[in-house]
């Protein structure tokens, strides 16, 4: 992307010619590849704030999103930017902001208005050191439980953690397709040393992107119901303008979109909210598992641990354990299925993480649920990484155990 | 200023829905809702194209009963949630409801960046000197001295001059007066609406069930007397001497230039490369 501002018309054309035949593989940062799965996803609509270390992701899209006819804002706080990001989304745009845990802090109240209101739209928060200020160039996944319970009220989230740079750019098209299916706001998590790192990868031909566009109401405008139960989560979704004249509004509201008392629309509401993901974890839960046929040990990772853990599963089988692994790419909805499988195949389970152990928390839940497996904790909170070796060292540990 | 029968202000109602409306006897919130259903009607605009954007307050509540596109946004927000509408769709005209704790204290950060950027925005604020809604705490706008539930032994604090605010914030267009100059007030939304920029109507109302009682401001009627009494035209507030003034509601248009415009600016700057394609 840099190149492109620097050189000339001719390059960027050439350039262009190149990605659409050869698929040369190309060096790229874990931001840099968010921002471009943004725009291979259709966003035409980015506010945000600076903030380490996602700023690259702002960046980017304020140099390309103009050259499409689409908008690039810097507001004047978090809070701001995605309020703008609803906005835009309720005017029909696809809207993106991308922040860090200070930011994402900051926008969890109206992070439960687009979900109340059930408006597309994707954040992207790549996690440094915390709590607080913290420390803004580490990494750390301290932000997994905030992803799910952040803001307050009790609604689902749909939360997307990458492991790699070409997966930064998969899970960005996918996080605007499900906000767009599901109307919903998704977040995508990243590490700081996602972020931040730069590896090689081959992104397909932007022709073979499968993107998914919001379903637009066809009835006349006094048969439109912004919430229309009978479609359940899928129901159309008119933008202002459309001559659809609906209300908005972050009160508890019946099918119209109008606030209510009644405990009977506000039970309605909620199970609308709920039902949505419920109804549709095999859609939303993606996983990978490496090696776990006949493992004795898994290891269960997410993120850049995921990662450091696959490496770790590679030496540990290189030295004939029997040890597989688990990576959601999804945590939440948590996988709790295939979770629950692996706890009951496994003899041992190690979940390394950049934290006190939230995912652990989950585990720990399915554990008293089910009754087998049993839970190995591996947390580092201090700014830096579990490498492989100490992963396959806790493998080891637990294996004879 | 043409006169708008009653009938015609139903025909913007959502009547059937959500009414009755959750405002107070008394409370000045409709009197201005009737000025900007007036005004809309004599600028003739199309409903499809207008978006009326809320914050959460007293007067926040405003947007559901009207037939427009409404939001009902988050406290303090309002102007942020209207500024990605606007931004997206430059076409629409984009009214904002908001009051004086939701614009100047929870909401004070959007409101001067918007007003600085100059984005087209029509900010109505409606200054009732209190927090209503949560049942009458003291909030920027409460003057010095006053009483409310959280200032039981007087407010310490200065008030703001809320359109002094904008005007230093660099809004292009700020006028004032109360709801008891209804037909004025008509006339600022009006010109408000029309003016290509960030602009700030300012309509000063009455609270008297609760600011009111606190206060000891009397019932409904009086405290209208009393804007209409210790309210003053700019015009002749500039010849009167300070002490004069002081403690005096002053109405009028304080600011109305053109200057360069938001999304204006903006689709220049993405016009550049339209044309860079099309060499």
């Amino acid at each position: 992307m840099s190149k492109d501002k620097k050189t000339p018309k001719k390059t960027e054309k050439t350039e262009q010619k190149v990605e659409k035949t050869a698929k040369r593989a190309v060096i790229m940062q874990g931001n840099e590849a968010v921002a471009k799965g943004a725009l291979a996803a259709g966003c035409d609509f980015f506010a945000g704030y600076p903030i380490t270390p996602s700023t690259e992701v702002a960046e980017i899209l304020a140099n390309e999103l103009p050259k499409i006819g689409g908008t690039f804002m810097q507001m004047e706080d978090e809070i701001a930017s995605i309020c703008a990001i609803i906005g835009a989304s309720l005017a029909g745009a696809k809207s993106l902001t991308a922040t860090s845990g200070p930011g994402f802090s900051l926008m969890q109240e109206a992070i439960g208005f687009a979900k109340i209101t059930e408006t597309p739209t994707v954040v992207v928060n790549v996690q440094r050191m915390g709590p607080s200020t913290g420390m803004p160039t580490s990494p750390a996944q301290g932000d997994i439980m905030q992803s799910r319970w952040g803001s307050h009220g009790d609604a689902p989230a749909i939360v997307l953690y990458p492991d790699s740079v070409k997966e930064a750019f998969q899970l960005t098209i996918r996080a605007f397709n499900l906000a767009e299916k599901y109307r919903s706001l998704v977040v995508l998590l990243l590490d700081e040393v996602l972020g931040h790192m730069r590896e090689a990868v081959t992104l397909p031909d932007l022709s073979t992107v499968r993107v998914i566009n919001r379903i637009k109401p066809t009835v006349p405008s006094q048969w439109y119901k912004h919430y229309d139960e009978n479609q359940k989560y899928l129901s159309p979704i008119a933008s202002f303008g459309d001559g659809y004249r609906f209300h908005v509004t972050g009160l508890t509201h019946d099918d119209h979109g109008f606030p209510t008392n009644k405990p009977n629309e506000a039970a309605k509401m909620m199970e609308r909210l709920n039902k949505k993901i419920k109804h549709n974890i095999r859609d939303l839960v993606q996983i990978e598992t490496e090696s776990m046929g006949d493992a004795k040990v898994a290891v269960f990772a997410a993120g850049i641990m995921g990662r450091a853990s696959k490496e770790a599963v590679r030496m540990a089988r290189a030295e004939g354990l029997k040890v597989g692994l688990l990576r959601p790419l999804t945590i939440w909805p948590f996988p709790d299925d295939a979770v629950t499988k692996m706890l009951k195949d496994v003899d041992a389970v190690v979940v390394p993480e950049l934290n006190q152990g939230q995912l652990f928390h989950e585990m720990e839940r399915l554990v008293r649920e089910r009754k087998d497996g049993s839970l190995h904790r591996l947390n580092r909170n201090d700014g830096t990484v579990i490498t492989p070796a100490e992963i396959l060292s806790k493998i080891k540990e637990v294996y004879n155990g | 200023m043409a006169k708008i029968p009653q009938r015609k202000i139903h025909d913007y109602l959502r009547h059937d829905k959500k009414f009755p409306h959750v405002w107070c006897p008394g409370c000045s919130n409709g009197i201005v809702l009737g000025a900007i259903i007036r005004a809309i009607d004599e600028l003739k605009l199309n409903r499809d194209n207008i978006v009326m954007v809320s914050g959460i307050g007293c007067s926040s509540r405003m947007p559901v009963y009207v037939d427009f596109n409404t939001l009902h946004s988050i406290h303090g927000r309002a102007i942020a949630f209207a500024t990605g509408i606007k931004m997206y769709k430059p076409g629409m005209k984009v009214i904002v409801i908001t009051g004086d704790g939701d614009a100047t204290a929870i909401g004070g950060n959007h409101f001067i960046h918007a007003a600085r950027r100059n984005l087209d925005l029509t900010v109505i604020l409606l200054n009732n000197s209190i927090y209503g809604m949560t049942g009458g705490q003291y909030s920027p706008a409460t003057p010095h001295g006053d009483k409310a539930t959280t200032t039981p032994y007087g407010n310490i604090d200065p008030d703001f001059d809320i359109c002094k605010l904008a005007i230093g914030a660099g809004a292009s267009h700020v006028a004032r007066t109360t709801a008891f100059h209804a037909i004025e007030l008509q006339k600022y939304i009006k010109e408000a609406i029309e003016h290509p920029g960030f602009s700030l109507v300012e309509a000063i109302c009455a609270c008297p069930v609760i600011y009111g009682k606190l206060n000891k401001k009397g019932d409904a009627p009086a405290m209208m007397r009393n804007m209409r009494d210790n309210s003053i035209p700019i015009k002749a507030a500039e010849k009167l001497p300070a002490d004069q003034v002081a403690g005096k509601i002053i109405r009028g248009t304080f600011i109305q230039e053109i200057r360069p415009e938001y999304t204006a600016a903006y689709k220049v700057l993405q016009d550049k490369f339209v044309t860079k394609e099309g060499e």
